[in-house]
């Protein structure tokens, strides 16, 4: 069945937009398709720097032919309404035939021809692709990504003859900007009639089509390039993306670097080799550091073997890494004090202050979690401090991913306390879910006390994630918070969310200029007094509320749950379980995930099955009960002439439930599920074998205490009504 | 084709040959301080406006902040753009542009040129566009823009502009590794030979000084301030019809660079900084619109 070859041919495409570009293009030309009733065989497109292509496999010459009906108006309708139907479809009441009552038109279509809908369809989708950013150019009116050139449109090995705006298709592309056969440069313009020959003419015009062979051809072109030199490529996936949408005839290069440039920290040369010069790094296998050497991908194979290109990419390398040198030299001629004075200068918000009072804030806060995290209070004080000062060196100002690294070797330069400098490195971690969580205690004092002043600083003005938006990373801090206690930290959460929250207050009242903070309004779930280590103050929650920070609190509880869910079901626990843990309304994290944990366990066993089933018999019996005003009241107690059943569940209820609270305070969930385990069979005999609503009122009374007393029991461990079947 | 250029003042003199014989007029530098080639009204006037309109001219350029008192090989507070501006841009610009470079003696099949996505804007006069920054071999030698509004209006029909950083594309032509060691004039010129360093070296060191330290506050404010008075006055006055537009352009480069020294004297607050782009921004979008409105007038 015959083919269909379109290619978009226009001035240099960004890389970054090449690959949704083929994904865009393939769905709209399916939807086309799919619209004009054809199903194609197979569909492909691509992208490179100068190209869209697509290729269809398998149309059909014409579409096939249609009959229509088309209802009509009644017969004896108003003579309006017949006409006007008549005028909708074209036809005269002659072409009308009766049917049960009411006028029907049937109409033939003849199939159109697939040239006709392709060039439709062309036209369509250059009009309508949804390019990041799109332009025009010259006195046109057209807008693509960059200026368009050229349209190839083939079907079935000819021509398909349309214009848009002035650029009419042919069978006409062009090879490589620079590289042709013989002498001179520029692209070669040649024709084509099909995609084989299209693939063909291209590779014969030193253009690769497809980006994955561009990949591959320069992983493979950096791994030969290496190998000869006993070097080993340090692959960066990013990067190569990027430099793979930037040449049509990718030919890695290795060039040289000075040497003494490798004193240099090794993030701070692949930094400035990858965002200013898209280079590949390479390292010397023996000793796992980087080698004095870099790959860059050129778009040309030139006749010297890439020695001039070598040469000139070595020289500008070496004017951006002396421009590092130099400002590490000054960076380590300032130091961190000055850095920490310009933070004043620097806005952390326009509605939580500078930068410095953030520091302030970071400050304070690790020096009241260190304790709690095994740290040295004034060890994490003092980290706190300077952990945001590189932010106003001049590294970090070039390179702001650098934040944080930066911070820790000139710390270690400085001579300060190794630990310090770890703290300083790694109190941003971890930053995505691939990066490590700290667990140096210091380390973990300072990075939990940066995310929760940003959290709670941010949840204080009411800039909270909505939707897709999640403008300050809230969602990654508090997944951050999260990951960093289920290693093993025991964080009371809500304490530590109403201390920063007092601290973020003052803040954002600092920053309104408004009267000076209120420490002492905020009363907290656990009603506990907070100590301030460092200011040595402390608070007591009592008299007046503050209504909005038990909100905020409130909210940030919850936000903190949903992040743990999302954590937990990625892990594969059930979404139920979870909810009916949090339930509860623990706040320690790594007890709660304790729970689901055990809990899943236990409601995979036969007993645990069985327990659930009862537990819900037994609650919709309550319910019933509880609809109709009956109240617990009193002690369970045994009747004199109890049955068997009652008897039993009752003996089980007195063993378990002192077990259940001791293997509760221990922690051990697994351990409490194995008392509730014990339940299961007295309680299902109960249910099976014991008439509740007796007509005794006090047999009835006791009997639903029992039941009462087993929801009870087992409500500690979890709700278990939140638990679906 | 002229031969490979041996110094400075050859490669521009190529590059006015060049953009010469394609039919661009070759203007002089516009002789009011500005921040950039962009600047001069040979490009932001001339852009807008249905007229078409082809011109290439060497634009001084000031930068008070980058001085490095001659210190530093690669950074100057004064330096030269080379700016071609075509409107519209023609189909094939950038292989007129690709011309140009082989016309200054880079060999296109050994050299690795790159249209590596760039997309320009000047806030200050509230213009953007799309496009590249060139690179050859790792190195950026120009920009290249496609403008889409400048003044805050559409350009239509669009205006290709393209912007040399001469000294270092010069620099690497010549395989100099300090701009001060440039060759200004041809090393075997018979009347004798120049460097860069020998032209301007002083230059930087004083005018270094002056940026970060010379300039009174209180007096550049106080111009500032005058010329964004004068703006609108001059709008308001008209010749023979027409609202003095062009003079008021020349207020606002003077805005535009005063504000640049006061920042260079560390005077403007990182709070304030945007408020005073703002205000030249709004200046020049009234000389944009009174310019469109006389082009098209005409």
């Amino acid at each position: 069945m015959p083919q269909l070859l379109v290619e978009l041919f226009s001035e240099e495409i960004p890389a970054r937009m090449q690959a949704a570009a083929t994904r865009d293009l393939e769905r709209m030309a399916r939807e086309h398709l799919a619209a004009a009733g054809f199903l194609p065989e197979a569909l492909k497109t691509f992208a490179g720097p100068r190209r869209l292509t697509l290729v269809v496999e398998g149309l059909p010459i014409a579409q096939a032919d249609r009959k229509e009906e088309l209802k009509g108006p009644r017969v004896g309708a108003p003579p309006q309404a017949l006409e006007g139907f008549l005028r909708k479809a074209g036809l005269t009441q002659d072409q009308l035939v009766e049917r049960d009552g009411v006028w029907m038109a049937f109409i033939e279509k003849t199939g159109r021809a697939t040239p006709e809908i392709v060039a439709e369809m062309v036209e369509a989708i250059v009009r309508g692709f949804a390019w990041p950013k799109s332009m025009t150019w010259g006195s046109g009116k057209l807008r693509w990504v960059r200026p368009l050139k050229r349209i190839l449109c083939v079907f079935d090995r000819e021509v398909v003859p349309f214009a848009i705006d002035g650029i009419e298709s042919g069978d006409t592309t062009e090879g490589h900007r620079f590289m042709r056969v013989g002498f001179g440069w520029g692209g070669q313009p040649f024709k084509v009639r099909d995609f084989d020959e299209y693939a063909k003419g291209l590779l014969d015009h030193f253009v690769v089509l497809d980006v994955e062979e561009r990949k591959a051809r320069i992983l493979e072109g950096c791994k030969t390039l290496c190998f000869a030199r006993n070097l080993e490529l340090v692959e960066d996936l990013g990067l190569l993306d990027e430099v793979a949408g930037l040449a049509e005839w990718p030919t890695p290069v290795l060039g040289d670097m000075d040497p003494a440039f490798l004193d240099l920290p090794a993030e701070v040369i692949r930094t400035s080799m990858r965002t200013h010069q898209k280079y590949f790094a390479v390292r010397d296998p023996a000793t796992g550091g980087l080698a004095p050497h870099f790959i860059t991908i050129a778009n040309v194979q030139s006749a010297d073997g890439g020695k001039v290109i070598a040469e000139g990419n070595a020289k500008v390398l070496s004017s951006r890494l002396s421009d590092a040198r130099f400002f590490w030299d000054e960076d380590v001629k300032v130091g961190f004090e000055p850095w920490l004075e310009k933070l004043n200068g620097v806005t952390f918000h326009a509605k939580l202050g500078t930068m410095a009072e953030r520091v302030e804030r970071i400050v304070a806060l690790a020096r009241e979690i260190a304790p709690l995290v095994g740290a040295d209070p004034d060890k994490a004080a003092e980290a706190a401090r300077l952990a945001k000062a590189d932010l106003t060196s001049q590294m970090v100002g070039e390179f702001p991913e650098l934040q944080g690294l930066m911070g820790g070797y000139y710390a270690r330069a400085a001579g300060l306390d190794p630990e310090i400098a770890d703290a300083i490195r790694d109190h941003y971690k971890p930053q995505g879910p691939s990066d490590a969580v700290p667990t140096a205690p210091l380390s973990v004092a300072v990075a939990l006390a940066d995310k929760l002043d940003t959290l709670v600083g941010f949840f204080a003005i009411d800039e909270k994630p909505t939707g897709s938006k999640d403008p300050y990373a809230l969602r990654r801090a508090a997944l951050g918070v999260i990951r960093i206690i289920l290693a093993g930290v025991r964080l009371p959460l809500t304490r530590e969310l109403v201390v920063a929250w007092i601290f973020a207050s003052e803040a954002r009242e600092r920053a309104a200029m408004a009267k000076l903070p209120q420490v002492d309004g905020i009363i907290t779930k656990r009603s506990v007094g907070i100590t301030f280590s460092g200011a040595d103050e402390t608070v007591e929650p009592a008299g007046s509320r503050d209504p909005e920070a038990e909100k905020g609190i409130r909210e940030l509880l919850a936000f903190f749950a949903d992040r743990l869910k999302v954590t937990l079901k990625d892990q594969g626990k059930r979404h139920d379980l979870v909810d009916a843990v949090f339930a509860l309304g623990d706040d320690d994290l790594v007890r709660i995930v304790a729970r689901v944990e055990a809990l899943d366990g236990f409601l995979k066993t036969d007993d645990g099955k069985t327990l659930m089933a009862g537990y819900k018999r037994a609650s919709n019996i309550l319910k019933a009960e509880e609809k109709k005003g009956w109240k617990a009241e009193g002690d369970r107690v045994l009747l004199d002439d109890a049955s068997a059943p009652e008897v039993q569940l009752h003996d089980a209820l007195r063993m378990v439930e002192p077990a259940l609270a001791s293997a509760l305070a221990a922690e051990d969930f697994t351990a409490a599920m194995r008392e509730l385990a014990g339940l299961r069979g007295p309680v299902d005999a109960f249910l099976d074998g014991v008439f509740v609503n007796s007509e005794v009122a006090a047999e009835r009374d006791n009997r639903l205490k029992t039941l009462a007393a087993v929801r009870d029991a087992m409500g500690q461990v979890a709700d278990f009504s939140l638990i679906g079947g | 084709m002229s031969s490979k250029p041996k110094s400075f003042q050859s490669l521009i003199l190529t590059l006015h040959d060049y953009w010469s014989a394609q039919g661009c007029v070759i203007l002089q530098p516009h002789d009011v301080e500005v921040g950039a080639g962009t600047l001069h009204p040979a490009t932001v006037l001339r852009a807008l406006g249905p007229k078409p309109w082809n011109a290439a001219y060497v634009q001084p350029s000031r930068r008070p902040g980058d001085g490095r008192y001659g210190e530093n090989p690669n950074r100057l507070q004064h330096y030269y753009q080379y700016q071609v501006i075509l409107k519209p841009n023609p189909p094939n610009m950038q292989d007129l542009y690709l011309g140009s470079l082989e016309a200054i003696g880079l060999d296109l099949r050994t050299h690795d040129i790159r249209f590596v996505e760039d997309d320009w804007e000047n806030p200050t006069v509230g213009a953007w566009g799309l496009g590249w920054e060139v690179w050859c071999d790792g190195m950026e030698v120009s920009q290249y823009t496609y403008f889409q509004q400048v003044g805050g209006l559409d350009v239509s029909p669009v205006a290709g502009e393209l912007t040399y950083g001469l000294e270092r594309l010069a620099m690497y032509v010549f395989g100099v590794d300090n701009v001060y060691d440039l060759p200004f004039n041809d090393p075997d010129a018979p009347l004798g030979h120049l460097t860069y360093g020998d032209v301007f070296l002083e230059n930087e060191r004083q005018q270094s000084e002056a940026n970060f330290h010379g300039y009174d506050v209180a007096v550049l404010k106080g111009q500032f301030e005058d010329m964004e008075r004068q703006v609108p006055l001059m709008l308001a006055r008209s010749y023979q019809g027409k609202a003095l537009v062009l003079p008021a352009y020349d207020m606002v480069l003077k805005a535009s660079h005063l504000f640049n020294l006061m920042n260079a004297r560390g005077a403007i607050a990182v709070a304030e900084r945007a408020s005073y782009i703002g205000r030249i921004r709004d200046l020049c979008k009234m000389c944009a619109s009174e310019w469109v409105k006389q082009q098209e007038a005409a």
